[in-house]
């Protein structure tokens, strides 16, 4: 039979393999269901993997989503390396959205342009208040950081549908619960013309090579992983757990909370209750598929999105429900926890009754 | 007939979906596995139990689908976790997330559905009663099934062998590896079991209790019973009275609207949520009470030899 014998140590070639291999079984799986379905397989995937990369337009589209994705998995990264599980980047991201909503609602047309950099910040901080709540009820009360972020998602998307039902609602937008369409000084400026990709994916970028720096060459991002690695070597060298608690959250309440700022002051323009898109739960598979390293997690985001708008294509040309992407989504990240058991075991086959 | 009557019919009946859930994920972290999946597993039974009905017309064939459902995919979870090792929280999660993805994109076809004319229950004699008749006799069978699921697990868990056993492996699978028990296998039943209880609460919600299929309909519950076995510091009994705490928290919600109280509903659709946070951390206080109840090895991987 099949066993798994432990490695002396983790394999190298794996680490990079196993998200591949785990790709090329969601494909596989991908393309099953598609035949289930009778639709066709090669149609489909060439809506996921081809289409997103078309033209210039696409291109801008797969920049568009793969933004907030990869900005909430950099904070998220910094979570999961200090063993700190924030599962709760979605409320985050809404209540970054609402606070730069609000910014941006107080703007007029002869507004000057920074109101722009005000509104990012009031997202970030909006961000890093809700995350600081989580930071909070964990460092003072012990409370399990999983469940009260995750408890603080449907309580973020309470506060904002109470403000685009109530104090915000637009007065002149036929009753539809939804802002005013904010003014256009406050619109995050353009990468270039013809795409909707704007500024944000510098700033993402830009995150990444900051995560990049502080993760692997500072002395502070050194302290803040050994706590999620190795707790009680943590303990002895005095790294304090609260800080590396702290520092998580607020840095990925953070990130968050910009993402969030991004999207409403750039693709969407306005608050809805369709604010909340998923992004903050897919950025979780994001993080873990880009092995939460900034480059990695580059490349997963524009996976992503490629299937965020391969499930938009999907049912658009071929009828597929949208969900599909969801779907995809968990299959992802189910192949590579499953992948990577191959990091750190090898398949050893043994005959029947041997040990 | 009385309002609190039917305030408290209503808590009993959605505290049944909690509490099942919650019984549930209880025997499986009684045995050391914390299964975040809790939210999708339900979602994926509450779609299969509603598809089962409306292609069977049968009530037991979508609670039997759900369950089905719940400890399929729950294996699934298990064989990850248990044998290959894998990371329990991230395994969860992602069941979870493939959970709702996948339990809307079956549903799609369902959402229009309606099913049959839902029966109407009542006790002999005791459904007649004047007040506590239509508060406590009136229910759905499944609501008497969960308290009496819940006093036998009280049974099973502190009075039997089979109990014993399970508690042992989630507080020490060494030593019960060591008396030679298959600690990996009764984890996976325990596993399968928390997922077929689940299930069980997913059918429920979607056949019994809506009855209806919209996506994301479990809307939280998964999440708030996971948080109810740690309130109940894995008490069964203590699981089954959060859980109508909890019920007539949604109720009370609804009440308060229906009665006029002058508060945007969307902080009275907010209450569960803040209140799981506000139990939380009320029981979480005291680290040392919380690591006295909890199962020793939960959330632990275990390799044997």
């Amino acid at each position: 039979m099949l066993r798994l014998e432990p490695r002396p140590g983790a394999s190298r070639l794996w680490t990079y393999a196993s998200p591949l291999l785990a790709i090329a079984l969601t494909v596989g799986l991908g393309v099953l269901i598609f035949l289930a379905l009778d639709k066709d397989p090669v149609r489909a995937l060439q809506m996921f993997f081809w289409e997103p990369l078309k033209s210039k337009y696409a291109i801008g589209e797969l920049m568009v989503k793969a933004t907030p994705l990869l900005l909430i998995a950099l904070g998220l990264s910094l979570c999961f390396r200090s063993n700190v599980w924030n599962i709760g980047a979605e409320g985050q991201f809404v209540i970054g959205a609402v606070c730069a909503g609000g910014v941006a609602l107080l703007a007029a047309k002869d507004t000057g342009g920074w109101i722009v950099p005000a509104l990012l910040l009031a997202g970030v901080l909006g961000g890093m208040a809700w995350a600081g709540l989580t930071a909070l009820l964990r460092d003072r009360f012990n409370a399990n950081e999983i469940l009260v972020s995750l408890m603080l998602v449907y309580v973020a998307i309470m506060v904002l549908t109470y403000m685009v039902h109530g104090p915000w609602k637009d007065p002149a937008g036929f009753n539809f619960p939804q802002s005013k369409t904010f003014e256009s000084v406050t619109k995050i400026p353009r990468l270039m013309s013809g795409s909707r990709a704007n500024i944000g994916v510098m700033l993402a970028l830009a995150g990444a090579v900051v995560l990049w720096i502080y993760l692997f060459r500072t002395r502070a991002g050194f302290a803040q992983q050994v706590g999620g690695l190795a707790p009680a070597a943590a303990r002895y060298a005095g790294f304090s757990s609260r800080r590396a608690l702290w520092v998580a959250l607020l840095v990925s309440g953070g990130t968050a909370g910009l993402a969030g700022a991004l999207e409403v002051a750039g693709p969407i323009g306005q608050l809805t209750p369709y604010v909340p898109a998923g992004y903050g739960f897919a950025a979780i598979i994001v993080a873990f598929v880009g092995r939460l390293h900034p480059g990695g997690m580059v490349l997963s985001a524009i996976l992503m999105s490629m299937f965020y708008i391969g499930g938009e294509l999907a049912q658009s040309r071929m009828g597929l429900p949208r969900s599909i992407t969801g779907v995809f989504q968990g299959l992802l990240l189910f192949c590579l926890l499953a992948c990577d058991t191959l990091v750190a075991y090898r398949l050893r086959w043994m005959p029947k009754g041997g040990r | 007939m009385d309002t609190y009557a039917l305030l408290l019919a209503a808590t009993l009946n959605a505290g049944t979906v909690l509490a099942l859930a919650a019984l549930g994920l209880l025997i499986n972290e009684k045995a050391g596995v914390v299964n975040l999946g809790a939210e999708g597993m339900m979602l994926c039974a509450a779609i299969a139990g509603f598809a089962a009905v409306v292609h069977t017309g049968s009530d037991l064939a979508g609670f039997a689908a759900g369950m089905a459902a719940g400890a399929a995919l729950a294996a699934v979870f298990g064989v990850l976790v248990i044998w290959l090792g894998t990371n329990q929280y991230a395994t969860g999660l992602a069941l979870s997330l493939f959970g709702v993805g996948f339990s809307a994109f079956v549903g799609i076809a369902y959402t229009q559905e309606k099913l049959p004319e839902r029966l109407s229950f009542s006790w002999p004699i005791l459904g007649d009663m004047a007040w506590l008749g239509p508060a406590l006799f009136r229910q759905h069978p499944v609501v008497y099934l969960t308290i009496a699921m819940a006093l036998a697990l009280v049974w099973l868990l502190y009075r039997t062998r089979t109990g014993l056993v399970l508690r042992a492996v989630g507080e020490s699978p060494h030593s019960a590896h060591a008396l030679g028990y298959p600690v990996r296998g009764i984890r996976l039943l325990a596993v399968m079991a928390g997922g077929a209880l689940c299930g069980l609460a997913g059918a429920y919600l979607s056949v019994i209790y809506t009855p209806l299929w919209v996506e994301g309909m479990v809307a939280g519950r998964g999440w708030i019973a996971l948080a109810l076995t740690t309130f109940a510091t894995w008490r069964p009994a203590r699981v089954l009275l959060g859980a109508y705490l909890f019920g007539g928290l949604t109720m009370l919600q609804f009440h308060l609207q229906s009665a006029g109280v002058q508060i945007a509903s969307e902080w009275l659709t907010a209450l569960p949520y803040v209140a799981t946070i506000v139990v939380l951390v009320l029981i979480s206080r005291n680290p040392t009470w919380i690591r006295v109840n909890m199962p020793a090895s939960l959330g632990k991987p275990f390799h044997p030899g």
